[in-house]
Order: C-alpha cells, then sequence, then structure tokens
C-alpha cells in the first residue's frame, strides 16, 4: 500500500490520474473501518486532509460552496440558517468524534444509501462539482449522482471538488429513525425542504432503496395539490386528506429491504410517517414566517 | 513510512509505519502509550478517542499518514494539558500544549498519589480526579476515551447542562452500565470549576 499526501487540489488530481484506484481518505470514517476490518486492501490510499480548500466553505448569494471535507460539526455550527436541513441532518451523523471528522464527500463518494446527508442534498436540489485532470470539472445534479449500492456517477479519475447546495428559501426538515439518538445508521431516513420562491416541494428518502431517492410522485401530487387549493398564498393549514395521500405516495416511492436494521414493510410505513410530520413541522413554520395569513385565522 | 508528528506536546518520530494503519495502533505499539483504548476499530465504542489539533477524534479512524505534522493529546498527557491550560490560558485552550510532556513519562504514567483508590496526593486533571470522587471508574477500558471527550467538553463549555453532557458523551459506550456515575462526575467537574473561578 501506499500513501499520497497531495499537497494541492492539482496534485491530488494527478495522483488520481496516475492511481485511477487510489482512495481518497478525507475525515476516515468509512475508509479505515474497512481497512481495520481487512475489508479493504487498496493500492493507494489518497489523503485529503492537506488539500485546505475541501475543508472550506463559501456563502454566496444563491448558493453555498461545500467543501467536501469540511467536517459535519462545522457545518451543524456554522450554516444552520443557510442549509437548515442538511445542518439537522449533520446532527444526526454517528457521535460527536465522528462529525468532527466526516464530512459530506464521504457520504457522496461512499454513496452508502443509509448516508445521512443524501436526503438533505436532494431536497435543497445541490450539485455535485467533480473534477478531473483530463477534462477539467462538470456539475453532476444530486438527481444523476447515486447510480446503485455503493456507486456513484464518479468516473474513477475523478475526484470531488465541492457540493453547491442552493440556500434555503423556505423550511427545511429531517428525519431518521434508529434505536436510539447516537451512533445510529439509518433504518430509514427523510427529508423535505419547501421552496416558496418556485411554489414547490421537494423530498429525499434515505436507506429504503438501493439508492437515496426523491418521492417524485408525492411531490408532484402535493405541488398541484398546493397550487390548486391556494395554500402558498393562504398560508392555510394542509387538509389531512392532503397529507395522507402524500405519505401514501412517499411510502410509494420506496423499495427497501428486510435487514439486521428493519424490515421493508416497516421502512415503508415510517418513511410515511416521517414524511407526513416533515410536511406538518416544514408548514407549520411556513405560515407561521409573517407571511400575510389570509384565511387562515 | 516514517510519521513526524506531536504526541502529547513534543515532538515524535514513528518509523516503518504500515500505510494503513491507524493513528491507535501507532500510539500503542510504537510510541508505547496504550492509555488510548482499542475496542470496535469502527468509531463506534470512542475509548480511542483523543484530542487531534484540539477536536476529539476515533484515532482508530484517523490513517497514521493523516497525522503527519498534528498535535495529538493522549489520556496520558492530560493532566499536564489540563494543569498547562490552566496555568496559562485560563478559560481557553492552548493548541500546542507550549511544555508537553515526555514520552519517557507519559509511559510509566500512573497517578502518583500517595492512596491508589482515592487518588489523593496524585497529579491528576480535574475531571480525572472528579471520575475516581464520583466513582465513575469500573472496569476503566472505557475510562480514558470519557475523560479526553469530557474534558474536552469542559473546556468548551464550562457549564453544561445534562443534554450537553450526554450529547457529547453519546460517542464513548460504557459496558459496566456505570453512566450515572459518569455523569456524575462531570457535573462534578464543572461544578469544581466553576468554584475555582
Amino acid at each position: 500500500m501506499d500513501f499520497l499526501r497531495p499537497a494541492s487540489w492539482e496534485e491530488a488530481l494527478a495522483a488520481k490520474a496516475e492511481h485511477p484506484t487510489a482512495v481518497p481518505i478525507a475525515g476516515g470514517t468509512d475508509v479505515m473501518v474497512e481497512i481495520n476490518f481487512d475489508h479493504r486492501r487498496p493500492e493507494y490510499l489518497l489523503d485529503l486532509n492537506r488539500i485546505t480548500e475541501l475543508n472550506e466553505w463559501h456563502v454566496g448569494e444563491e448558493k453555498v460552496a461545500l467543501g467536501p471535507s469540511v467536517p459535519y460539526t462545522k457545518i451543524m455550527e456554522n450554516l444552520r440558517t443557510e442549509l437548515p436541513g442538511l445542518a439537522l441532518a449533520s446532527h444526526t451523523v454517528a457521535s460527536p468524534q465522528i462529525r468532527n471528522r466526516g464530512g459530506v464527500g464521504g457520504n457522496l463518494g461512499c454513496a452508502s444509501p443509509a448516508g445521512d446527508s443524501h436526503p438533505a442534498l436532494l431536497s435543497s436540489g445541490a450539485d455535485v462539482e467533480v473534477e478531473s485532470q483530463a477534462r477539467g470539472s462538470r456539475l453532476i445534479p444530486i438527481d444523476e449522482f447515486y447510480k446503485g449500492v455503493k456507486r456513484n456517477a464518479l468516473e474513477q479519475d475523478e475526484l470531488i471538488k465541492a457540493i453547491h447546495i442552493p440556500k434555503a428559501d423556505g423550511p427545511q426538515q429531517f428525519s431518521k429513525v434508529g434505536t436510539r439518538n447516537a451512533m445510529v445508521i439509518a433504518v430509514c431516513a427523510f427529508g423535505l425542504a419547501l421552496h416558496p420562491s418556485t411554489r414547490t416541494v421537494r423530498t429525499g428518502i434515505g436507506s429504503a432503496a438501493p439508492t437515496p431517492v426523491r418521492a417524485k410522485a408525492a411531490e408532484e401530487f402535493l405541488n398541484a395539490a398546493l397550487e390548486e387549493g391556494g395554500f402558498w398564498d393562504s398560508g392555510k393549514i394542509i387538509t389531512p386528506s392532503i397529507a395522507k395521500q402524500f405519505a401514501t405516495l412517499a411510502s410509494g416511492a420506496c423499495n427497501p429491504i428486510d435487514d439486521v436494521r428493519g424490515t421493508a414493510n416497516y421502512r415503508r410505513h415510517a418513511v410515511g410517517v416521517m414524511a407526513r410530520r416533515n410536511l406538518m413541522w416544514t408548514w407549520e413554520s411556513y405560515r407561521g414566517e409573517g407571511r400575510t395569513l389570509e384565511g387562515a385565522a | 513510512m516514517r510519521v513526524n508528528f506531536t504526541v502529547n506536546g513534543r515532538q515524535q518520530e514513528a518509523d516503518d509505519v504500515w500505510e494503513g494503519e491507524s493513528l491507535l495502533y501507532v500510539l500503542r505499539e510504537r510510541m508505547g502509550l496504550p492509555g488510548s483504548k482499542n475496542a470496535c476499530e469502527q468509531g463506534e465504542c470512542g475509548s480511542c478517542t483523543v484530542r487531534l489539533d484540539g477536536v476529539p477524534v476515533c484515532s482508530c479512524l484517523v490513517a497514521a499518514g493523516q497525522v503527519e505534522g498534528r498535535e495529538v493529546v493522549t489520556v496520558e498527557g492530560l493532566a499536564d494539558y489540563a494543569k498547562h491550560r490552566e496555568d496559562s490560558h485560563p478559560g481557553g485552550a492552548c493548541g500546542s500544549v507550549c511544555g508537553g510532556t515526555d514520552l519517557q513519562q507519559a509511559r510509566q504514567w500512573q497517578a502518583k498519589g500517595t492512596d491508589g483508590q482515592t487518588g489523593e496526593g496524585g497529579e491528576l486533571s480535574p475531571i480525572q480526579q472528579a471520575f475516581i470522587d464520583a466513582g465513575a471508574v469500573q472496569c476503566g477500558f472505557c475510562t480514558p476515551g470519557l475523560l479526553v471527550a469530557a474534558d474536552e467538553l469542559l473546556e468548551r463549555n464550562p457549564s453544561p447542562s445534562d443534554g450537553d453532557i450526554r450529547e457529547a458523551l453519546s460517542g464513548n459506550l460504557c459496558r459496566c452500565t456505570g453512566y450515572e456515575k459518569i455523569l456524575d462526575a462531570v457535573r462534578l467537574a464543572a461544578a469544581r470549576q466553576e468554584e475555582a473561578v
């Protein structure tokens, strides 16, 4: 095994081009487990810790450019206003020790359906910026990023440079089911973002299909129902029948398996419950945000 | 490969380090510092917790090569680290542990108390003393990780709520189920810290 320690982004791209099988390591919270248990013996480890820009974030006009190595602790502490969904999800990751090391880039690189940040990235409509020495950088929309169980859209010579996440334009929520608050891999998870500026709702489901997915049918139904009923203008309470149908459709978007953490049936059920709760929580804060609430009183 | 890094404030060098080796292995097997415990090797139990550039991390999940040029504080250096913090940086942290703990001393570190049970007369950090006084040590395996995590909590947040304590220690497992006494110990250390100010 060789340990490659590029001092700059350009060096890292060169190293990845030369050794396409090199395994990038940043926080190490996934990669080191596999090495410790002898599940993986990569020929090269590509340490990204020295590349400072991967550890930084920039808050722009419309988006946050998040470095893939920015640890979850920093996201919780610094980006709660801009990225509330991701900040909530970050807080559910493992333990303080793990949150101090792990970041969103590792979730994306590993592409486990159980990664906690995926629902927030899906519901906010993030883009993943990847780069290779040969072909330069490209943006992969999050909807096209997940390709299968632990497979993503990255080419062998590419590295994740940044995650561009639209700043929240409305309330966002995240829920996760597990056996305790800390140190759990999600049995299943759900993220929801209201986008009042476009009058749309986006969702993300974790751990209930081979990849993280959006509940597209549920979104389409809800978008139409909210529009039709004039809910965005009136800020009325969402009727139970709409919420129920939204939850049913969210359950339907799952394609779960039975495993040690839970059964497929349980996951479908729990995703429906979380979908309804997330919708209610976000809608309550949308209604409370001092818009003109005609007809809501 | 060779790795140069600071351990408990002193520059150290580890040779013949395997590229896939963890920081925990280097500390225990190459530096002779077995205070950080090796249990789950997957970040689940927190018994290998150390400070890396001031931040608590699971040393089993840090690749040895990643600590090149960086600073590590282990439980063996905790008493000196806490003393130095109190003397020179009241209310704050010290990035570089200005003085540091000699490796030989760290290897032979023990609570040099006149009484092994109470720690009386020993050179302990306040959190270590509080663990003894509160009876928070049973088999002792989880203790080093808990001490490092709890000390960092009190450095960052001098008067933590019970919720803060639970969250800060949520990555440390104790299989003797001594959590209540551990919470007591952290509360005790926090109260003593406040009294001292």
